[in-house]
C-alpha cells in the first residue's frame, strides 16, 4: 500500500489595502458610535481599497508574501483554488488573472464561491486534489473587497465589512498536515444574509439596497454560533480527537461576540483562539487565512501544533479543516 | 430540583452579568438590566440548552422579562 499523503503548509501571506476606516470615521458617515460599534461586534478599524484597487491585487500581494515564505518558484504551482465573493470581472475568473499576475501558465485556476465559508471551502477542494494525487502545490487564496457590495448608507451592515487577501500554500507531503476537511450548505437561509441582485437577477430599481449586502443580524448570530459549535464537535469526533488537543481555534473572524460565544460553548480559554476582527472587520473569505498567517508570523503557532479552522458564512455555508501545522 | 424560575434566574444573571437581586420579575432585559440586541439572543439560546428546546425567534422576541421567560418555559415544557 502506498503511504498517505497529506496537504501541509509551507506558506502564508496577507495583504490589507492601506486605507484605513476608524469607527470615529464612521460616526461621520452614518449615526452611529464607536462604543456602539465596539460592544456590539468587537471592531475597531477595517480597511478599504483604494479606488480602482481590485481583489486581484489584493490578492496578489497576499499570494507573493506566501510564496516568498515558502521560498518556491511560483512556476511550480500546479492549482489555483481563490475564494471570493466580489471578483474584479463577471469573469474571467479571479484566479485566471491571479495566475497572469504570477506569471505562470498552464495549472487550472478557478473561483469558489462560498462566501464566508470560501477559503475554508477553497481548502477542502485543494486537500483533494493533493490526497489523490492530481496536485502537489496548491494556492488558496481568499480575497475581498467587501467595500464594493457594502451600503454605506445602512448603519446596521456597513459598520460589520472590510477589504483584505489572504493566501496559503499547501504542497503534498507524507508528513501529517490536514488532517479532515468538513463542508456544508443549507440553502433555505438565503434571505438572512444575501446581496439582493446579481448578474442575472437584475435589481428591480435604482435602491443601493438592492445591489449591497443584507443581513438579519440576530437570526445569523444565533445559527452561525449553534452551527459553528456542531461542527467543531463533528470534526473532532472524525478524527477521535477531543476539545483539549486543540492548540488554536482559527475561526473566521465576523464579529467577536460570535468567536466568543462559540469558543465559551467549545470550552476553549481566549488564549488559544486566534482574534484580528477588531484590526479589519469581517473580510469574508480573507478573515482565516489572513488569521493565520498573522499567529504563524508573530510565533504563536508552532510547527507539529494542531488547529482548528472554521467559518459560516451566506448561503448558509459552513466548514471546517482541522490541521497539524 | 430547583425551580423553573430560579433555573431562568441563575442564566440571567450569567448571560448578563447582573446581580441576582436584580433580575426582579419585571425588570426588562434591555431597558433595565443593559442588554444589548445580541445578549438577548444569547439568553434565548441559554434558555434552549438549559431547558432542551426551541424558541422561535417570534416567540423570542416577545421574550424580554424574567416573568415572560418562566411563562414561556411553563407553558411550552412537560
Amino acid at each position: 500500500m502506498s503511504e498517505k499523503i497529506y496537504s501541509r503548509i509551507i506558506g502564508t501571506g496577507r495583504y490589507l489595502p492601506e486605507k484605513i476606516l476608524t469607527n470615529h470615521d464612521l460616526e461621520t458617515l452614518v449615526d452611529t458610535s464607536d462604543q456602539w460599534i465596539r460592544e456590539r461586534t468587537g471592531i475597531e478599524q477595517r480597511h478599504i481599497a483604494a479606488e480602482g484597487q481590485t481583489t486581484c491585487d489584493l490578492a496578489e500581494q497576499a499570494s507573493l508574501k506566501a510564496i516568498e515564505m515558502a521560498g518556491i518558484d511560483p512556476a511550480t504551482i500546479d492549482m489555483i483554488v481563490f475564494a471570493t465573493t466580489t471578483p474584479d470581472k463577471v469573469f474571467p475568473s479571479t484566479a485566471c488573472l491571479l495566475q497572469q499576475r504570477l506569471g505562470i501558465r498552464g495549472c487550472p485556476a478557478f473561483d469558489i464561491q462560498a462566501v464566508c465559508t470560501g477559503f475554508v471551502y477553497a481548502v477542502s477542494v485543494a486537500d483533494q486534489f493533493i490526497k489523490t494525487g492530481m496536485a502537489k502545490r496548491v494556492l488558496v487564496v481568499g480575497a475581498e473587497t467587501l467595500s464594493r457590495i457594502t451600503n454605506w448608507q445602512d448603519r446596521t451592515t456597513c459598520i460589520l465589512f472590510g477589504d483584505g487577501a489572504g493566501a496559503v500554500l499547501f504542497e503534498a507531503s507524507n508528513q501529517p498536515g490536514i488532517l479532515s476537511t468538513h463542508i456544508h450548505a443549507d440553502g433555505q437561509y438565503e434571505d438572512l444574509l444575501h446581496v439582493p441582485s446579481g448578474p442575472s437577477k437584475l435589481p428591480q430599481s435604482d435602491d443601493i439596497a438592492e445591489k449591497t449586502m443584507a443581513m438579519k443580524g440576530n437570526e445569523v448570530f444565533k445559527v452561525a454560533v449553534n452551527t459553528l459549535s456542531r461542527i467543531a464537535n463533528e470534526t473532532l469526533d472524525a478524527n477521535n480527537m477531543t476539545k483539549d488537543q486543540i492548540d488554536w481555534l482559527v475561526p473566521h473572524q465576523a464579529n467577536l461576540r460570535i468567536i466568543t460565544a462559540t469558543a465559551k460553548k467549545l470550552g476553549l480559554s481566549d488564549k488559544q483562539v486566534v482574534v484580528t476582527v477588531n484590526k479589519h472587520a469581517n473580510t469574508s473569505s480573507a478573515s482565516v487565512p489572513m488569521a493565520l498567517d498573522e499567529a504563524i508570523r508573530d510565533g504563536r503557532i508552532q510547527p507539529g501544533q494542531t488547529i482548528l479552522m472554521e467559518a459560516f458564512g451566506g448561503g448558509f455555508t459552513w466548514g471546517s479543516a482541522l490541521l497539524k501545522y | 430540583m430547583s425551580s423553573i424560575e430560579d433555573r431562568v434566574k441563575k442564566i440571567v444573571v450569567e448571560q448578563l452579568g447582573v446581580e441576582e437581586a436584580q433580575v426582579t420579575s419585571d425588570a426588562s432585559f434591555i431597558d433595565d438590566l443593559g442588554a444589548d440586541s445580541l445578549d438577548t439572543v444569547e439568553l434565548v439560546m441559554a434558555l434552549e440548552e438549559e431547558f432542551d428546546c426551541e424558541i422561535p425567534d417570534e416567540e423570542a422576541e416577545k421574550i424580554a422579562t424574567l416573568a415572560q421567560a418562566v411563562a414561556y418555559i411553563n407553558a411550552n415544557m412537560e
